[in-house]
């Protein structure tokens, strides 16, 4: 075991990101067109990232699986931007969007990263309204902010509940504004197969172009990774059905350290599964918890008669329903961070009290805000006496304002009004706090070889504060990776383009080649879709909200005995060299077959209980989540040797010198 | 429920394609009409058949990957959804439910329901941008107060997710209402004036360049988009385009 | 400015123009012939003042040919380009779920209306000029009686029922043509705002009088003969 250099400036932490900007090697202008970097992923970290270094001089080459670099899952973000503008005077600052960000993560995040993060989260803002991203705004014509889970001021920025989607498409247009200039050359349908090394440093990637299937090589002097998530690994997760962790295993196996794949975040506000054909989770905005309460019968024999579909929520009357977040945790109440309230529902649902033919559902309930809503509209227009019908109509129409589009996707799915009775939610996967290993310039532990957003481990330690992820795709899109990648690629104004035609490209190609080939001629007896289920099953119910010793060792047993199923009985259809989804999903799970087993074997390794990561056997007494701060406040970053049961652990300590370590604490 | 599907198989961009009959028994109504999809593949691959390809991705309705022509509607019968939040429920029991890839020249069909919309990126590569550096050194994001109507009208343009449908359910396979939501969310804003007139100009061209049809108002676009993105924006980018033309 | 005068949108907008010139046409046009309903005098000297005016003749009228025949080569030629834009046909297209009758067939109500045209012309505009121009004819007077010849000639064309039966039809393309084209040419010409609902209100109207006035006309000279 090593230890790790995670190459974090001297200096008191306010000044750490300015020095280091002040003394990094830059590239002149001249030399930036001479140098290639090679971007992998679209989404708001790789599409920032792209635009950006285009914008530099340097010449980009991006790569998406999907037919555009707006289809990225980043769009999916429904809630918000966090940013420390303090526009409200609540008492906001770069200090205070530090401190929740690393408490909200439990104490499991680099403290210099997170305080760049809030350092710069400012200027994303700003960035994003030059470019036309349309945020919501007051009467007075400015921005209007919204509080969100975990945290006590408004710092949250948004588009209606589509502001993923209109930061990626912000991002989308400065690509295209550097497309059309020649700057990035874009590969739609082009999906990551491996990276080559040369000499030790990443100097390119084996694509596979997937409408004509053809294998392609490309060189650069660095690569950027920025693939996002594997909360696929599940099956069932929010995230989309294309989303994988290909590009990020791959580079593990390439030598890559990958960083405590245990903490992966449940989010709590979930429309509930309904068959076994389900294919994957809708989230709703966890903004929906800033007026929904959220309940589940206080009697065993009511939650049953309801399971059973004899009894109405809204038929049950006040002193009968428990709000158990409001109970157990008086201070945050609903507005609890999404372990804590996701570990909350599943704790309830486990005690029988679930709400739904499954009983994995909780009710999230508007009624009392409909009614407060309405009584305030009521007042401000004058109507004393307003019947109850006609202050609920009105209360409708504010949370139709706030949360209509919600509303309208939960109604389309469930197929239930939920103005009249209560939603249902429940916990699905959602973000991976894991990732690939980066130091504080975001280069992995191959030289030349980048990570950024969600791929990487970086900012959020063991739990993501909502409107969190898309401030750190962008910080480290715009204006992270811009500097820190030239420090880097300054020794190599001189090294001139890259050859494909070489030993390493040769070798990475055939190894891709022959393993698609296999897939094909394999003539087995199970669809792809059947292993990725079954691993799904197994992550889930012994790997996923709770875990204890016992249940992660049967899970490693088990990944480890479906992944061989797999490679023996796997079926794909089809052609190499056409459009083939079955052969992509082979791949893709493949990979999701070897890093479930690291996934486990990591939450195995660490004997605590922090943020996304809770061990059964390291609770409070009464039932809260124990944290060991003195044995595991560390990075948990894993060496590939050739197996994931022989991978090889190495820790970053982390050092907390700016905020003290407390137990996390929303009661 | 038992259904009857008839859908559109076509190995390749140059091979000739036909409508095939399919069958599949037991679905649940509570399943979406791309799980539906799923669960038929799922039984292609069990005998040894080609799965049939779709696009889809996010199956939440805001990647605009999905793009299926059901019924002989793009994103089917119902209102205000893509294909992906289409529900089972909203058909019968014995229903023959016809399956296509979007129709236009400008989306030429990639492999069975796929279609290539590389059109619509390069639409957007002519113009669908403001120039602004990304180096963050821009002004504050208040700076500039943007009146509560502008911003939302524009955000109302700006919620496109570029499925294609408009294209899809136009009779003259049209591309005007998907050109002038972007149009219109840049020329609503302040930041976006500056290069308005550029832009109309350049993203027309380049949407008449693509082989779109013509827009006759038939306003079949603004009904069977998944977004509701209104005919408004395409009398905003006529005028747009007419003044940046004209004066 | 030459790309704006082969553009998409420079086409829709001529559309759009020439069909509200030929909107204040119609108005026009059925204002003076309503005047036959109730005073043969003045519907005499309205049309003799309308045939034999220079300015109407040889400055309007040109113009107005020149519109409808814009107006319907454009129609044709944009549907043709539309046709082409969608190389392979739907085996199943539910327009009507999503748009009306009259927006769809435009082209058919279109044609409808150019062989009335063409009719119309053969009735009245023909004649009219072999009259004038080539006969010389310019008094308005038929030979050996008194009085303009304007009105009897109008009797006398509705008094076959295939005749007033054509007009009757093609008046009733000529509404559905007008219901969806009425407003649609604000909209091309970028007229879209807090009027619109007037607009479109005033389409509905406009399309339901204006061809049943002529109607009303062809079938009061059919039964007052």
């Amino acid at each position: 075991m090593t230890t790790l250099n995670s190459r974090v400036p001297e200096g008191p932490i306010k000044d750490k990101w300015t020095t280091y900007k002040e003394n990094v090697n830059l590239v002149n202008p001249a030399n930036k067109r001479n140098i290639d970097i090679i971007v992998v992923g679209t989404g708001l970290a790789g599409g920032s990232a792209a635009a950006s270094l285009a914008e530099l001089g340097y010449n980009v080459k991006a790569f998406a699986y999907q037919d555009s670099p707006r289809r990225a899952h980043s769009i999916a973000a429904q809630g918000g931007i966090n940013a420390a503008k303090n526009y409200q005077n609540d008492g906001d600052s770069n200090y205070r969007l530090f401190y929740d960000t690393v408490k909200g993560g439990d104490y499991r995040s680099r403290e210099a990263n997170v305080f760049r993060l809030a350092e710069v989260s400012g200027a994303i803002i700003d960035q994003c309204v030059a470019q036309g991203v349309p945020f919501a705004r007051d009467y007075g014509g400015l921005l209007d902010n919204r509080s969100f889970g975990g945290v006590l001021v408004s710092r949250t920025f948004y588009a209606k509940g589509q502001t993923g989607q209109q930061l990626l498409l912000g991002c989308y247009a400065a690509m295209n504004r550097q497309i059309a200039r020649g700057k990035i050359e874009m590969f739609n349908r082009h999906e990551m197969l491996d990276v080559v090394k040369v000499d030790g440093k990443a100097r390119g990637i084996i694509a596979r172009d997937l409408v004509t299937g053809e294998i392609e090589r490309h060189s650069a002097h660095a690569v950027v990774i920025a693939t996002g998530g594997y909360g696929n690994v599940y099956f069932l997760s929010t995230n989309a059905m294309g989303s994988n962790a290909t590009a990020a295993w791959k580079v593990h196996k390439k030598g890559a350290f990958f960083a405590n794949p245990c903490m992966t975040q449940i989010h709590p506000t979930c429309i509930p599964r309904s068959g076994d054909y389900q294919s994957k989770l809708t989230l709703m905005s966890e903004s929906l918890r800033n007026d929904g309460r959220i309940w589940v019968p206080a009697k065993i024999e009511d939650a049953k008669a309801i399971q059973e579909g004899r009894l109405k929520p809204t038929e049950l009357a006040e002193e009968d329903r428990d709000y158990y977040l409001e109970r157990r945790y008086p201070a945050y109440g609903n507005l609890v961070p999404r372990d804590v309230a996701s570990r909350a529902a599943k704790e309830r649902c486990d005690a029988g009290f679930g709400v739904n033919a499954t009983g994995e559902a909780v009710y999230l309930d508007f009624a009392s805000a409909i009614y407060r809503y309405g009584s305030e509209q009521a007042k401000i227009k004058g109507m004393d006496n307003a019947s109850k019908e006609e202050i609920i109509k009105l209360g409708e129409g504010v949370i139709e304002a706030k949360y209509g589009n919600l509303f309208q996707m939960y109604e389309k799915i469930i197929d239930e009004n939920p103005y009249k009775t209560p939603m249902m939610i429940y916990p699905a996967t959602h973000y991976t706090m894991g990732g690939v290993w980066v130091d504080y310039n975001l280069m992995t532990t191959v030289p030349g070889l980048y990570c950024i957003g969600e791929a990487n481990f970086s900012d959020h330690g063991a739990n993501r504060l909502g409107a969190s992820a898309l401030m750190q795709g962008l910080a480290d899109g715009y204006f992270v990776l811009p500097y820190t990648i030239g420090d880097y690629l300054a020794d190599d104004i001189r090294t001139g383009k890259i050859s494909t035609d070489s030993k390493e490209f040769d070798a990475a190609e055939k190894e891709i080649k022959d393993k698609l080939e296999f897939f094909i001629n394999n003539k087995g007896t199970h669809s792809v879709d059947y292993y990725h289920k079954k691993l799904g099953l197994v992550m889930w119910n012994k790997v996923g909200m709770a875990r204890n010793e016992k249940h992660l060792k049967e899970a490693i047993k088990e990944i480890k005995e479906i992944r061989e199923d797999f490679w023996k009985n796997v079926k794909v259809p089809g052609d190499l060299n056409e459009l083939n989804p079955e052969l992509e999903k082979a791949g893709r799970v493949a990979d999701f077959l070897e890093l479930g087993e690291l996934f486990a074997k990591d939450a195995l390794e660490r004997n605590e209980s922090c943020g996304g990561h809770f061990r059964e056997e390291y609770v409070t007494e009464d039932g809260e989540a124990l944290r060991d701060d003195k044995n595991f406040a560390y990075v948990a970053a894993w060496e590939y040797t050739g197996k994931p049961s022989e991978a090889i652990l190495h820790k970053e300590q982390l050092e907390f010198k700016d905020i003290e370590l407390k137990t996390r604490s929303y009661k | 429920m038992n259904l009857t599907l008839k859908i559109w198989r076509q190995k390749g961009p140059q091979e000739k394609g036909q409508m095939v009959e399919y069958k599949v028994t037991d679905i649940s109504e509570h399943m979406s009409f791309l799980e539906m999809m799923d669960v038929l593949n799922e039984s292609l691959v069990e005998k040894n058949e080609i799965p049939i390809a779709f696009d889809h991705d996010c199956r939440e309705g805001i990647c605009g990957m999905c793009s299926l022509h059901i019924n002989g509607e793009p994103h089917g019968p119902d209102r205000g959804i893509t294909t992906c939040q289409l529900h089972m429920r909203t058909f019968k029991d014995g229903d023959t439910i016809y399956i296509e890839p979007w129709r236009a020249k400008a989306f030429p069909v990639i492999k069975d329901l796929i279609v290539d919309r590389m059109a619509f990126e390069r639409i957007q590569q002519a113009g669908g941008y403001i120039s602004v550096n990304t180096s963050g050194n821009t002004q504050d994001a208040n700076a500039i107060p943007i009146p509560k109507l502008d911003a939302d009208l524009s955000m109302d343009a700006a919620a496109c997710i570029g499925c294609g449908a408009c294209v899809a359910s136009c009779k003259n396979s049209s591309a005007m209402l998907f050109v002038s939501a972007k149009v219109s969310q840049f020329a609503l804003l302040p930041q976006g004036k500056i290069e308005a007139a550029d832009r109309v100009r350049n993203m027309v061209k380049q949407m008449d360049d693509e082989g779109f049809g013509n827009c006759t108002n038939t306003g079949a676009c603004e009904v069977e988009c998944p977004k509701g993105i209104s005919l408004e924006n395409i009398a905003r980018m006529n005028r747009e385009y007419l003044k940046a033309s004209i004066i | 400015m030459s790309g704006f005068i082969s553009s998409s949108i420079a086409r829709k907008v001529a559309m759009a123009l020439s069909a509200l010139f030929l909107i204040i046409f119609l108005i026009i046009h059925l204002a003076v012939n309503l005047t036959s309903l109730f005073s043969e005098d003045l519907f005499n000297e309205l049309s003799h003042f309308m045939g034999t005016n220079p300015l109407i003749q040889f400055a309007m009228q040109p113009v107005l040919i020149f519109g409808v025949v814009f107006h319907f080569v454009m129609g044709f030629v944009l549907e043709l380009r539309n046709k082409r834009a969608r190389n392979v046909k739907y085996a199943k297209f539910n327009g009507a779920a999503s748009a009306s009758w009259m927006s769809r067939n435009m082209v058919f109500s279109g044609a409808a209306i150019l062989a009335f045209i063409v009719l119309h012309f053969i009735d009245f505009w023909i004649p009219e000029i072999n009259t004038k121009y080539v006969l010389g004819d310019m008094s308005g007077v038929l030979p050996g009686q008194e009085g303009y010849r304007y009105f009897e000639e109008l009797q006398h064309k509705f008094f076959p029922i295939w005749r007033v039966a054509a007009y009757v039809v093609a008046f009733i393309f000529l509404g559905l043509h007008l219901a969806h084209g009425f407003q649609s040419a604000f909209q091309s010409i970028g007229f879209n705002n807090k009027y619109t609902k007037c607009v479109k209100n005033l389409g509905v109207i406009y399309s339901i009088v204006i061809p049943l006035g002529f109607i009303i006309i062809a079938l009061y000279h059919h039964f007052n003969h």
